[in-house]
């Protein structure tokens, strides 16, 4: 009984982390690309690498904390521009293709021993060179508090100050995305997704949408890369193809094209994970299903789970089965 | 509830002056217009080895409905295409190798060239157009679908959209406009669901009224009464006509020659691509170039066969549909 208390309570731990804010920000991104304007956006991963990335090359130059962290939006915006420019003129697998490829390049590029004076090639860069500026920041002050069964340091490397930082932002985002999905650009956006050339008849400039729902998201999602290397290093390898199948998992869970779907799909996803592992670490003898194993087996689960919601409620939890299933039919 | 009943009344002082003028204008093929809307030049189109569309000129007059009628597959959806700017001629000017200038397509559109010009500002300049294939937005409501036709909304702007008082006034005028729309079209009732459950028919209607939205300067209806009931036609009729006494250029393909007859001032034939007649809608029937296109094999047929519809029956119907809709008011 008591080991199943630590696996609820583990779970409610990762419900919060800094990491399940960090992929719903991206997914909230990914979220204006698929959901809202029915981009194929398959490398969200490589914009939050290159808002990671840009941000932390900042602050070891020395760049304050709010610049840094405009340079990393306006490195994804032109990362975005680069895409959209050559690809939303066609038809939409065309971006799905360049997205994925771009994104691996950026990995690559990150990896890669050439540029290792700057990128830290495949070690990456370590937390304490960049966390610095962000966690001077914080009004918590020194010392550890404890909230119910959590405990954390008050600032620390990965303590209350970042997950209050990396929560307001998913809520600022939330209340962002309510505001711009029920205004006319949000009702173009919903009718680009639905028909191009419908749109384009009644005089709107689609291409100049595209890019900009192209530009916004993958701005947030370099914000969601921003939040996941605070606590943690920058590392090309944990922002990869599977971070892309994360955030497109955690998004399709919550339900496209609504304003929390996102959110509640990220805490979903990282619960039912710890979920698998805590009942198959008590209940499963390690002769059966050791710990690794275990972990292998929530990712599997996941993807069934994945498989079971888009063929049985296509418009994930919080969806609206008439408007918003992504099946197009 | 609507008082428009669709009856044929009298002709209106528009209704004649559109009438007589072309009434001086000589029935050939690519004849120029004493005022001329819209003036293509050298249209051609091929697919592969297949000319779908060679237009050499056309004009369409201002302030009249014209009808573009022709056998399936004469190229009139391409043409339609190929003017609204989602289609390009394969004569359209190249930087290298394109056609001379002279044989280059060329098209004006109210007084302005609208050459090369991508569809959403061909839109933009006023002339809207509906599909043969109907583009309703499936997931967005029927009112949505209205209000993504209007013009000018400052909240479609990215900076200003979530600021709602500076789009607040200008969604309330253009609410009102479509519901009013909506209630022409027997929509209203339908504005909050969603337009994938409309049937076929009412989702033809709810393109039309999203092309009316924008307050266009022509519209070019493709098959705008396919599968919409002779009832609400008939009453639809009169709302395009009053469209027409309020200004607007009408250019519609349609195949129902009563509806072509009842409406159009003018009519243009197309077959195989080609501009075969042109002239009154009275009398451009008994052109032997248009049934020959038209009809090959059934000479014996008189294609301008009104006696189904004659205005007994036209008005028999707005009847029914006045009846029909004094039953739903009590409702
Ligand atoms: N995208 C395309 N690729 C190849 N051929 C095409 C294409 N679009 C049209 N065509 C051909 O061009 C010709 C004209 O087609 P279009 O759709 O313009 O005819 P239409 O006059 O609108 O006919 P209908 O009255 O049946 O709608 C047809 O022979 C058609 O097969
Ligand atoms: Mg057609």
């Amino acid at each position: 009984m008591n080991e199943f208390l630590t696996t609820l309570t583990a779970i409610a731990a990762s419900a919060f982390s800094p990491s399940t804010a960090a992929l719903a920000i991206a997914a909230i991104g990914l979220n204006i690309h698929f959901g809202y304007t029915g981009l194929l956006n398959m490398g969200q991963a490589g914009f939050m690498l290159v808002g990671a990335y840009a941000f932390a090359i900042s602050i070891v130059a020395g760049i304050p904390l709010f610049p840094a962290v405009l340079i990393a939006l306006v490195a994804a915006a032109v990362f975005a521009l680069v895409l959209g420019v050559p690809t939303l003129k066609l038809r939409g697998d065309y971006l799905a293709i360049v997205t994925i490829s771009a994104a691996e390049i950026v990995r690559m590029i990150g990896r890669s021993s050439l540029l290792t004076d700057i990128t830290g090639g495949s070690n990456g860069l370590t937390g304490q060179s960049y966390r610095g500026p962000f966690t001077d920041l914080s009004f918590l002050g020194d010392g550890q508090t404890t909230l119910g069964p959590f405990t954390y340091d008050n600032t620390g490397s990965n303590g209350w100050w970042v997950r209050l930082v990396a929560w307001s932002i998913v809520g600022i985002l939330c209340l962002f995305v309510f505001l711009l999905m029920r205004s006319p650009w949000g009702r173009v956006l919903r009718g680009i997704r639905e028909d191009e050339d419908a749109i384009r008849s009644l005089g709107k400039n689609v291409y100049a949408y595209k890019m900009q729902a192209l530009i916004l998201g993958g701005t947030i999602g370099a914000l969601g890369g921003i939040i996941y290397v605070l606590p943690a290093s920058v590392q090309a390898d944990s922002m990869g193809r599977s971070m892309t199948f994360f955030v497109w998992t955690a998004l399709l869970l919550g339900g496209a094209a609504t304003v929390f779907g996102p959110v509640l799909g990220s805490i979903i996803f990282f619960a039912l994970r710890l979920f698998v592992q805590g009942i198959a670490g008590q209940f499963v003898p390690d002769s059966i299903m050791n710990g690794q194993q275990a972990e292998q087996f929530s990712w599997i689960l996941i993807g069934v789970v994945l498989m079971l919601v888009v063929i049985f409620r296509p418009q994930g939890v919080l969806g609206n089965k008439k408007e918003l299933s992504f099946n197009v039919n | 509830m609507s008082t428009d009943l669709g009856v044929t009344p009298a002709p209106t002082k528009a209704a004649a002056a559109a009438t007589a003028s072309v009434a001086a204008v000589s029935p050939l093929p690519g004849v120029p217009k004493p005022d001329p809307i819209l003036v293509v030049d050298n249209i051609v189109r091929q697919f592969g080895g297949m000319t779908a569309v060679n237009v050499p000129h056309l004009e369409v007059q201002r302030g009249i409905i014209t009808a573009l009628i022709g056998p399936n597959g004469a190229g009139k959806t391409t043409f339609f295409n190929l003017i609204t700017g989602f289609d390009k001629p394969s004569s359209a000017p190249r930087l290298i190798g394109g056609p001379k200038s002279d044989h280059a397509a060329r098209s004006m559109f109210n007084g302005r060239s609208v050459n090369n010009m991508g569809a959403a500002k061909v839109a933009q300049r006023g002339m809207v157009r509906t599909f043969q294939l109907t583009k309703a937005l499936s997931r967005l409501t029927v009112l949505e679908n209205m209000l993504l036709g209007a013009k000018d909304q400052p909240g479609e702007n990215l900076f200003a959209a979530v600021i709602k008082p500076l789009w607040a006034a200008r969604e309330r005028e253009i609410t009102l406009q479509a519901e009013d729309l909506l209630q022409r079209f027997k929509l209203l009732e339908k504005k909050n669901d969603m337009a994938g459950s409309l049937s076929g028919g009412q989702k033809k209607l709810l393109e039309m009224a999203r092309a009316l939205m924008s307050e266009p300067t022509m519209i070019m209806l493709d098959e705008p009464m396919a599968g919409v009931n002779p009832a609400l036609t008939q009453s639809l009729l009169g709302h395009i006509k009053s469209l027409r006494d309020e200004g607007m250029t009408v250019l519609f393909v349609e195949h129902d020659m009563h509806m072509v007859r009842h409406i159009s001032d003018w009519v243009v034939v197309m077959a195989e691509g080609k501009v075969v007649a042109e002239g009154p809608s009275a009398t451009v029937m008994d052109d032997q170039a248009v049934i020959d296109a038209y009809l090959g094999a059934h000479h014996d047929t008189d294609l301008g066969d009104d006696s189904l519809l004659t205005d007994e029956v036209a008005e028999e119907l707005a009847k029914e549909v006045e009846l029909e809709n004094r039953t739903e008011g009590d409702a």
